[in-house]
C-alpha cells in the first residue's frame, strides 16, 4: 500500500562524530514514499555524511534510521534496501555499461533472464540501449551519469540516495539533466534523497527542501515555503539574495506589528504578530525583487527609505540596483527589463523604495 | 638562438648518458656472438657460445634453479604484497600503522648484505633451536626471495590502490555485494596489471639477486648469478656472454610486457580525472 503521506525514512535524532568534530547534530527527519527530498547546504556542513549514514558507510554516533518501518541501523550497507549514486559516479572501469547495470542484480539470486531483462529495462529508461556494449571510458560525461542512475535504480531500491548528482557536468547539460533526471525518478516512483549545495538544483528537482548548516536542519519545506518564508538568517542568505533590516519591536497586533529601524526615516510594518516582546530586537528580511523603486515618495506612511543608486548591474532579464542609504547600508533591488528603454534610473539618482508589509518576513535565528 | 643551444646540450648529455648506460651492453651483446675464445679479440661472428652454454650442465642446473626460485618468489610476493598493501591503504588507521608500513618497505633501502646475514644468522638460530631448516638451500633462498620482493610488489600495489576511486568499491557493496566479494568482483581486476607489474619486478629481482643468496644458500643450490660469478672468477668465457644475452632479452621482454599492461589500465581508467 503506497499511502502519499506514509513515511520511507524516518531519521531519529541522529549524530555523527569525527572525534571532536560534530558532522551532524542532532537531526531528525521524516521523508515521505515517492518524495524527491534535497539536503542543501554550504560546503562542510554535513550533507555527505548524512546521506552516507543512510547508505551505511558511516555508522550514526547516536540515533537511529528506519527504512519503511524498519530499524536499519545497524544493517551493513550491502543488505540495505537502498542505492546510492555516487558524486564521481563510480562506474566500474573494466565492465561494461550493460555489466554495470547487472552488477547489482547478479548479487540476488536472479536468472540469467530476469537479469537481462532487468539490464535492457534500466537502459531504455535511460536512453543507454545503444551503448551497452561500451566501457565507461568510451563514454561522455552526461552518458556516464545516466548509466551510474540505471545502475542504481536496477534493484528497484526503496530509496535513492544522490550525492551532488550535477557536481560532474557542465553548466548547460545541468540543467538539461535536472529536468530529465527528475522525470525519471518520477516514472519509477522511487523516493529520492539527494544532497546538493546548489540552491537552484534543489529548487528544481526536489519537492522539499532540508536547508543544513554546520551539521543541523535549519528549515525544511517546500521550495517556494523556504524562499518566502526563510525562519532563520541563514536560510535567507542562503538561498536567493536578501535585504536584511534590524529592528526593534514597537508594537505587536494580531493584524501587524511594527518596528523601528536605524537606517529607516519611517516605521517598519509586518503583517500578523511577531513571535517577540516589545522592546525586543528582531531582524526583517525582505526579498529585492519585492521592493518598488520610484522617483516620487509612496503615498504608504510605512515601509519605505529613500536613497541614491549606487550601483546598477544589468543582467540582461533583470536589473540589480544597490541604493545607498543616508545611514550607509546598501539595498539591493531587482526590477525586471520589461521594456528597453524603462524609468531610466541612472547613478547617483535619488531614488525611494517601498514594499507592501506582506513582503517583509521576520528572522528569529 | 639560445633555446636552441640548450636543447642541443641536453640532446648531447641525453645520448650520453644512454651511451653510459647501454654501451657496455651492447658490446656484451655484439661480442657473445664473436668466434674467438679471446673476449676481447674480434675473429668473426658464431653462434658456437649458445651452443656451448646448452651443453654446459651445470649452468642449465643453476639456471633451472634461479626460474624455478624467481616463480615462486614473485608468487608468494604478490600474494604478501598485496595483502600488506590493502592493509596499508584500506583498513583506516589502527595502532602501529606507521611502524607497519615503514618496516614492511624497509628491505628497499636496506643494504643487501646486512638483509643476507640477518637472515642467515636467522636460518642457522632456527635450526639450531627448532631443528629446520636443518640444510639451508632452495627453500632458504625462497623464503629470503619472498622477504625483499614482498617489499617492492607492497610499493606497486600500494600506489595503485592509492590512486583507485575508493567509491568504486563503496558502489559495489552499495549494490549488494559484501566485502570480500567486492575485493574478487571490483578490487581484484581494477588493481590487476599493478599485481601483474609487481610480479614481473619481483621475478626480476629474484632472478638478479647474487648477494642474498650467496648467504642462504647451501649445497646444491647454486643460483645462476652465482654460478656466473664464481665461472667468472676463473676468466671470462665467452659462453657467460651468451648467457647474459638471453638474461638481457629475458628481463628487456619483462619490462617491455610490464610497461604496455601499465599503458593499458591507464588508459581504462584516465576517464575518471577527465
Ligand atoms: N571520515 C571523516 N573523518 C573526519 N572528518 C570527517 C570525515 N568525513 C567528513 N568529515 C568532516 O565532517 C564535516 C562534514 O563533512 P561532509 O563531507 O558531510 O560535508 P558536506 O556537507 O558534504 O560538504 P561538501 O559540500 O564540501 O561535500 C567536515 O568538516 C568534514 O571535514
Ligand atoms: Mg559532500
Amino acid at each position: 500500500m503506497s499511502d502519499a503521506a506514509s513515511p520511507m525514512l524516518e531519521i531519529r535524532h541522529i549524530s555523527k562524530r569525527f572525534g571532536e568534530l560534530s558532522a551532524v547534530n542532532n537531526v531528525s527527519l521524516t521523508i515521505n514514499k515517492g518524495e524527491i527530498f534535497a539536503l542543501l547546504g554550504g560546503s562542510g556542513c554535513g550533507k555527505t555524511t548524512l546521506l552516507r549514514m543512510m547508505s551505511g558507510f558511516e555508522t550514526p554516533s547516536e540515533g537511529s534510521l528506519l527504512i519503511d518501518g524498519e530499524d536499519v541501523s545497524k544493517v551493513p550497507p550491502y543488505q540495505r534496501p537502498v542505492n546510492m549514486m555516487f558524486q564521481s559516479y563510480a562506474l566500474f572501469p573494466h565492465l561494461t555499461v550493460a555489466q554495470n547495470v547487472a552488477f547489482g542484480l547478479k548479487q540476488d539470486k536472479l536468472s540469467k533472464a530476469q537479469v537481462q531483462a532487468q539490464v535492457d529495462a534500466m537502459l531504455k529508461l535511460v536512453h543507454m540501449t545503444d551503448y551497452a556494449k561500451r566501457k565507461p571510458n568510451q563514454l561522455s560525461g552526461g552518458q556516464r551519469q545516466r548509466v551510474a542512475l540505471a545502475r542504481s535504480l536496477a534493484k528497484q531500491p526503496k530509496v535513492l540516495l544522490l550525492d551532488e548528482p550535477m557536481a560532474a557536468l557542465d553548466k548547460k547539460l545541468r540543467s538539461q539533466m535536472q529536468l530529465e533526471l527528475v522525470d525519471i525518478v518520477e516514472s519509477v516512483g522511487v523516493t529520492c534523497v539527494m544532497v546538493t549545495h546548489d540552491q537552484e538544483e534543489a529548487m528544481t528537482m526536489a519537492n522539499r527542501v532540508g536547508v543544513m548548516h554546520e551539521g543541523e536542519i535549519m528549515q525544511v519545506g517546500s521550495p517556494s515555503e523556504i524562499y518566502e518564508f526563510p525562519n532563520s538568517r541563514h536560510t535567507a542568505e542562503f538561498i536567493g539574495s536578501v535585504n536584511i533590516f534590524s529592528t526593534k519591536v514597537l508594537h505587536v497586533g494580531a493584524e501587524a506589528s511594527q518596528m523601528s529601524c536605524a537606517d529607516m526615516a519611517c516605521r517598519l510594518t509586518v503583517e500578523g504578530g511577531v513571535n517577540a516582546l516589545e522592546g525586543a530586537q528582531l531582524e526583517v528580511a525582505i526579498r529585492p525583487e519585492k521592493i518598488t523603486m520610484a522617483r516620487t515618495r509612496p503615498e504608504q506612511e510605512d515601509n519605505w527609505v529613500q536613497g541614491k543608486i549606487h550601483d546598477i548591474a544589468y543582467l540582461g532579464g533583470h536589473s540589480v540596483y544597490h541604493i545607498k542609504l543616508p545611514s550607509g547600508m546598501i539595498v539591493m533591488v531587482t526590477t525586471t527589463n520589461i521594456n528597453r528603454h524603462a524609468q531610466r534610473l541612472t547613478w547617483e539618482d535619488d531614488v525611494y523604495l517601498y514594499w507592501s508589509a506582506a513582503s517583509a518576513v521576520v528572522l528569529y535565528q | 638562438m639560445q633555446t636552441g643551444r640548450l636543447s642541443n646540450w641536453s640532446k648531447s648529455f641525453l645520448s650520453l648518458g644512454f651511451l653510459f648506460l647501454y654501451a657496455p651492453m651492447v658490446i656484451l651483446v655484439i661480442l657473445s656472438f664473436n668466434e674467438s675464445r679471446l673476449v676481447t679479440v674480434w675473429a668473426g661472428f658464431s653462434t658456437k657460445w649458445y651452443g656451448e652454454l646448452l651443453r654446459d650442465p651445470q649452468m642449465l642446473g643453476a639456471a633451472w634453479i634461479s626460474l624455478k626460485i624467481a616463480f615462486l618468489s614473485a608468487s608468494a610476493a604478490v600474494v604478501l604484497g598485496t595483502m600488506a598493501a590493502i592493509v596499508m591503504v584500506r583498513m583506516g588507521h589502527f595502532r602501529g600503522k606507521t611502524a607497519f608500513a615503514s618496516m614492511i618497505t624497509a628491505p628497499l633501502v636496506m643494504p643487501e648484505v646486512i638483509i643476507g646475514l640477518s637472515l642467515l644468522l636467522l636460518f642457522v638460530s632456527m635450526g639450531q633451536t627448532l631443528g629446520w631448516p636443518g640444510e639451508r638451500g632452495i627453500i632458504t633462498i625462497w623464503i629470503a626471495h619472498v622477504t625483499f620482493c614482498t617489499a617492492f610488489v607492497t610499493v606497486v600495489v600500494a600506489s595503485r590502490l592509492q590512486e583507485m576511486d575508493q567509491s568504486i568499491e563503496e558502489a559495489a557493496q552499495d549494490l549488494g555485494a559484501p566485502p570480500w566479494k567486492v575485493f574478487f568482483l571490483v578490487t581484484l581486476p581494477i588493481i590487476a596489471p599493478a599485481l601483474i607489474s609487481g610480479w614481473l619486478l619481483a621475478f626480476t629481482l629474484s632472478l638478479d639477486d647474487l648477494v642474498i643468496a650467496s648467504f642462504v644458500s647451501g649445497p646444491g643450490s647454486t643460483t645462476l648469478p652465482m654460478a656466473v660469478f664464481s665461472s667468472v672468477r676463473l676468466g671470462v668465457s665467452p659462453k657467460i656472454n651468451a648467457l647474459a644475452t638471453l638474461i638481457i632479452v629475458t628481463v628487456t621482454m619483462a619490462v617491455f610486457v610490464a610497461w604496455w599492461i601499465a599503458q593499458r589500465s591507464l588508459k581504462q581508467t584516465t576517464h575518471i580525472s577527465k
